[in-house]
């Protein structure tokens, strides 16, 4: 590990002066991630600016009937909170389907949704990567493909983001607030993750220096009846293969309205809009969840190595729904 | 660049300079002797080195020394009280819940900040949606618990060593 300074900003403000005058510096939260990819020599950094303890560590509720959720609030605090339990269960699901009891005690809010790929090869600095050393190639695309991307991957990159929360945060249409050197932004779950394209180093749409101060969670009262699904190579403390979050409003029998992301399938949280549109108005039977999942999953390029992806997540997104909808549905067959 | 961090690990306070680069666990393993932490895979995904921080169970392999300085430690060393055993402690022994005994300090400490969620009424992935009260099967203690890994495997001891302690 290089050798690297350590400040605690006294505020807000402070730290993103000094992020902002440190090009090769970054924020610490909790460490879960960044502290690992210190010590595999992935992460360089000069400047460490901790601000564990300079952001939000509340869960409050907003006069819309929202809620804001701190950046520092600690990814266990948030899965056991009782109102989000309620109002959003794919949020509490996706959280506690994350990593282990000791590490949700460490990660942020913030900090989970910007933990880097876990891409074996990003994360061995021994093998090419674009990600990691842009213009070096990508060794997944002719390597090891189990975990890779099946939407939106580029020549360049078919990593795919790893957290779960940002999965159930993208479905609920979350959005971001930062703070960075040019002022605040309120940004979207759905916008905050790029595609890799030409650019696959650059995992968001943050700025140098930009600062995630809370994420605040829109009313959405059919979030009530939501729901996350993980799909992995062992039954808890593992990344998904594929992960499906939805959340449904059916009146009589019919779907009024849904929300569906995936994850561990693209390079950020997949939010199948396709599969959307089509649901809306739709019967709340498997052959619609069915005809909803192949129209989303026509776009897939899939790998040789990762093509179980498709009609893995096709069985998934099924499966799913029909457990929010309940029997009716399956008698529908 | 040494910074100078004040940890009580234990009931005992220690003031060192630490390099910014160190860990909670090579602070205390390497620096002051205290070795009932282990280092396992050094990458969070193992939970040999579980400690707790604060109160709540947390890896002490991916927690920076100057991030935490002033923090409570507690490690399996200190969970045994005037000479006694703790009650994990004794249960492990009574159920054989070890082979190596590499991973048991982490297991046991785990175990304890385990119970104290279930009591603050925290969820797992395998709590039914809804549920006023966490029925502690073996089902919640295996998926609780995931963030322990034993190469021997000695799971089908771990699981009631841990069940007799909650029912107590």
């Amino acid at each position: 590990m290089r050798p690297l300074r350590y400040a605690r900003a006294q505020d807000v403000p402070q730290a993103v002066r000094m992020l902002a005058a440190a090009p090769y510096g970054a924020y610490l939260a909790g460490g879960t991630n960044l502290v690992d990819l210190l010590k595999l020599g992935v992460a360089t950094p000069e400047l460490l600016v901790d601000v564990r303890r300079l952001t939000s560590e509340r869960i409050e509720d907003l006069p819309d009937g929202g809620i804001l959720v701190g950046a520092a609030v600690r990814n266990s605090e948030l899965a056991a909170d009782p109102t989000i339990r309620t109002r959003y269960p794919v949020l509490s699901q996706a959280l506690l389907d994350g990593a282990s009891g000791q590490l949700r005690n460490l990660a942020t809010t913030g900090g989970n949704l910007l933990q880097r790929t876990r891409c074996p090869y990003f994360q061995n600095i021994t093998t090419p990567c674009n990600k990691r050393v842009p213009g070096t190639g990508c060794s997944a695309r002719e390597g090891h493909q189990r975990d890779m991307a099946i939407f939106g991957a580029s020549q360049e990159c078919v990593a795919t983001h790893p957290s779960d929360m940002a999965v159930a945060l993208a479905a609920i249409d979350a959005l971001v607030r930062t703070r960075g050197p040019d002022g605040d932004r309120l940004i979207p779950v759905t916008e905050l993750h790029r595609l890799p394209g030409e650019e696959p180093g650059r995992d968001t749409v943050l700025r140098h220096g930009e600062l995630i101060m809370n994420v605040e969670l829109p009313p959405l009262g059919f979030a009530a009846n939501s729901r996350y699904r993980k799909v992995r190579d062992r039954a808890s403390y593992a990344f998904a293969l594929v992960s499906v979050a939805a959340a449904v409003d059916v009146v009589d029998g019919v779907v009024r309205d849904v929300r569906l992301a995936l994850g561990g399938v693209a390079h950020k949280p997949w939010r199948a809009t396709r599969a959307e549109e089509l649901l809306r108005g739709a019967p709340a039977i498997a052959q619609s969840f069915a005809d909803a999942a192949d129209a989303e999953l026509a776009a897939a390029q899939p790998l040789p190595g990762n093509a179980f992806k498709v009609p893995l997540a096709r069985a998934a997104i099924i499966r799913t729904l029909l457990d929010l909808t309940g029997d009716a549905a399956e008698d529908g067959r | 660049m040494d910074t100078e961090v004040t940890l009580r690990v234990d009931g005992t306070t220690y003031t060192l300079g630490v390099d910014t680069r160190t860990t909670l666990l090579d602070a205390m393993r390497e620096r002051l002797g205290i070795t009932s932490p282990k280092k396992g895979c050094d990458h969070g995904q193992c939970g040999a080195c579980t400690i707790l921080l604060d109160g709540w169970r947390a890896n002490s392999c991916l927690a920076l020394a100057v991030a935490h300085d002033g923090a409570e430690i507690v490690t399996a060393a200190g969970l045994a009280m005037d000479g006694n055993l703790h009650p994990m402690q004794q249960a492990f022994i009574e159920h054989d819940a070890f082979q190596c005994g590499y991973c048991t300090p982490g297991q046991i400490v785990s175990a304890v900040g385990m119970l104290d969620e279930v009591d603050a009424g925290w969820p797992s992935a395998v709590t039914a949606a809804g549920d006023a009260e966490v029925v502690l099967d073996e089902a919640e203690i295996r998926e609780r618990m995931s963030g322990n890994l034993c190469r021997c495997a000695a799971y089908a001891n771990i699981v009631p060593a841990i069940a007799q302690v909650a029912r107590s």
